[in-house]
């Protein structure tokens, strides 16, 4: 018998320079600068893309294996839920507000991250980095999906999540997830891979992924657990790869540093003006609390990013020109937000409350400096107007920043008393900003910022008109949202009323005796 | 140029004020943010004073337990960061606002519900 010859097996190492850098070939019908014509107008320089290469050396083949394995664990596991009606064994009926606030910020986020991606995937001039980057594409592709399909099964039952494209696109609270985006899009493609990796992923996803998901593990959502950690495999790659890319950027060239100082500086700000939604639903959406969001902040991002930037600091690169402030928010973010969305209530597309009394007694142990002194007395007032038969709600248009489109509702940093006020006249037009960082980003591009369409202002455009009452609650009726049933106050809505009438939470209940 | 693009960028900007039915006025009382952030108001800058004070303020903040205590001629009024001291015959215009000017006004004493701030 013929002795079988072994099959030679490209290690590693090679395999990945074959599937990656070796694919590279220089155009000869067309010069390689209309191939690739966003490639220098950012004004960055690389001199060696063979430098580059994935942490993690993932090449296509293995990918689409790895990735089908896990959608195959998932779907199981969802199918499972929806088959054995998980949705009534849920801690409680406001926890299904977490998974609408989940689908209407973070599926569309998502997809537009996957958008921008495919667009630095088709742009970068690097062939090793090109794949890596369409590979992170695909994969914010899949977690859009998959929150989409985690949360289908309550939208049979719930209201509230029938319309999130057109929310994402108009909805006034949407606004700064939406301008985020938009942002990242009109960015070049190394910005943008800066901005989505590092400034997003590397330093603040921790705070979405980790808690979140033991928060809805806690809660007894065992659909939205397994879609989390699922992108969440993929979410610790694209930490590295930022890390990587970061680091390579800055060593190709040192004219680098100052442009990528700037990008960590707008992107670490930009990303944090997205977590005032994420605090919240630590400290008041999810019914079973596991940690606050102030102890979320220093075990996931303050001191892992302090050691970062220690390592970084041998390339050249400070923290974060918004990094004292970003950590003197932690003990007012999540009450300031909470405050705000429960004032405007009327107008959302998920319900708010007042928490109850031993719900205020650990935001008080949690927040031991600040939420007796400055954020109790709020919510007692609007449970005592409640209970009169009154609720509290702040009917005007909200003011926006130019820059990060939140409603200027935050204090100035580690200060509960004055809102932070900065303007900046700009061609005879005034421009109003919520924070040093955001006034910092519309200097630097002043022409992109001064088309911001801000949501209060489209209202007041749209309607003509001059009275601002009910304008927003108005504008978000437009968009399909029915006031009264899919938002206002959870107790004693439709949604609380036919959790208790399915007998909804008792599993809970009993496992806690 | 003003922003990082692959040509020449401009824009006219969305919220000049030919585009509203009035010029935008930004409204907040400070140290009450139960109204979480100041309020956009369309509002001629030929609204004097006193009508700012008896028709406009308190159709956003009457709601507030505090507004019926305030004094009025106690209260400290800011355009921006600028502290002024109003005529009330005198027009918004007349005491330095246009559009998208910040109107503040502070009330000594009266810092929101239990001293909060709310």
């Amino acid at each position: 018998m013929d002795k079988r010859v072994e099959k030679k097996k490209l290690d590693l190492g090679s395999r990945y320079q074959a599937l990656t850098q070796d694919l590279q070939w220089n155009t000869s019908y067309q010069p390689m600068e209309k191939v690739f014509p966003y490639a220098r107008y950012e004004g960055i320089r690389v001199h060696d893309w063979s430098q580059w290469q994935d942490p993690f050396k993932m090449t296509l083949d293995v990918w689409w294996r790895q990735q089908s394995d896990k959608e195959r664990r998932l779907y199981a596991v969802l199918d499972a839920f929806a088959q054995n009606n998980g949705q009534i064994g849920v801690s409680d009926a406001r926890y299904v507000n977490a998974v609408k606030l989940m689908l209407q910020v973070f599926s569309p986020l998502k997809y537009a991250l996957h958008r921008a991606l495919a667009h630095s995937a088709r742009n970068l001039p690097g062939d090793a980095l090109r794949i890596a980057t369409q590979i992170q594409a695909s994969e914010q592709l899949r977690h859009a999906q998959q929150t989409v399909h985690a949360a289908s099964v309550y939208n049979k039952y719930f209201n509230g999540m029938h319309e999130v494209p057109r929310w994402y696109e108009q909805a006034w609270y949407l606004a700064p997830v939406k301008s985020f985006a938009d942002d990242l899009a009109s960015a070049g493609p190394f910005e943008l891979m800066v901005a989505i990796s590092f400034g997003f992923e590397t330093l603040l996803s921790d705070t979405l992924f980790v808690p979140f998901m033991s928060a809805a593990a806690h809660n007894g959502d065992l659909s939205m657990v397994p879609a989390g950690f699922s992108s969440q495999s993929d979410t610790t790659r694209h930490k590295q790869a930022g890390i990587t890319l970061v680091k390579f950027l800055l060593q190709q060239d040192s004219l680098n540093i100052s442009t990528v100082q700037r990008w960590v500086d707008k992107w670490f700000w930009r990303s944090f003006r997205l977590m005032p939604m994420v605090a919240m639903l630590q400290d008041y959406m999810v019914p079973k609390r596991v940690g606050s969001w102030k102890e979320s902040w220093d075990t996931y991002v303050e001191a892992p990013v302090e050691a970062l930037f220690a390592e970084l600091a041998a390339y050249g690169l400070k923290k974060p020109a918004g990094w004292q402030a970003a950590c003197a928010a932690k003990d007012h973010l999540s009450h300031q937000a909470w405050n705000a969305f429960y004032g405007y209530g009327h107008a959302l597309a998920f319900h708010t409350w007042v928490p109850g009394n031993d719900e205020l007694e650990w935001l008080d142990r949690k927040y031991p400096n600040s939420f007796d002194r400055w954020y109790r007395p709020r919510l007692s007032y609007y449970a005592q107007c409640e209970a009169a038969g009154k609720r509290f709600h702040n009917h005007a248009l909200p003011m926006q920043c130019q820059v990060c489109q939140q409603p200027m509702i935050f204090t100035e940093p580690g200060d509960g008393r004055w809102i932070a006020y900065r303007e900046t006249q700009h061609e005879d037009e005034s421009f109003h900003f919520c924070s040093d960082q955001c006034q910092t980003i519309f200097a630097n591009e002043p022409d992109k910022y001064v088309q911001a369409q801000l949501a209060s202002h489209a209202i007041l455009q749209t309607s003509g008109s001059e009275t601002t009452e009910n304008a927003l609650q108005a504008s978000i009726a437009d968009l399909g949202v029915v006031i009264g049933r899919d938002n206002g106050e959870f107790h004693g809505s439709e949604d609380d009323t036919n959790f208790t009438l399915w007998g909804g939470g008792q599993d809970m209940k009993e496992a806690q005796l | 140029m003003s922003v990082t693009a692959i040509g020449a960028y401009t824009h006219e900007p969305h919220d000049t004020a030919d585009r509203f039915t009035a010029p935008l006025l930004y409204v907040a009382w400070d140290e009450h943010m139960i109204f979480a952030a100041p309020a956009v108001v369309p509002l001629s800058m030929h609204t004097i004073m006193a009508d700012v004070q008896s028709k406009v303020l308190p159709k956003l903040y009457g709601a507030h337990p505090e507004f019926e205590r305030i004094q009025w001629s106690q209260v400290q009024w800011f355009c921006g960061d600028r502290m002024f001291t109003p005529k009330p015959k005198g027009t918004l215009a007349e005491h330095g606002f246009g559009h998208k000017s910040v109107l503040r006004f502070r009330t000594p004493g009266l810092e929101g519900l239990r001293g909060s701030c709310g």
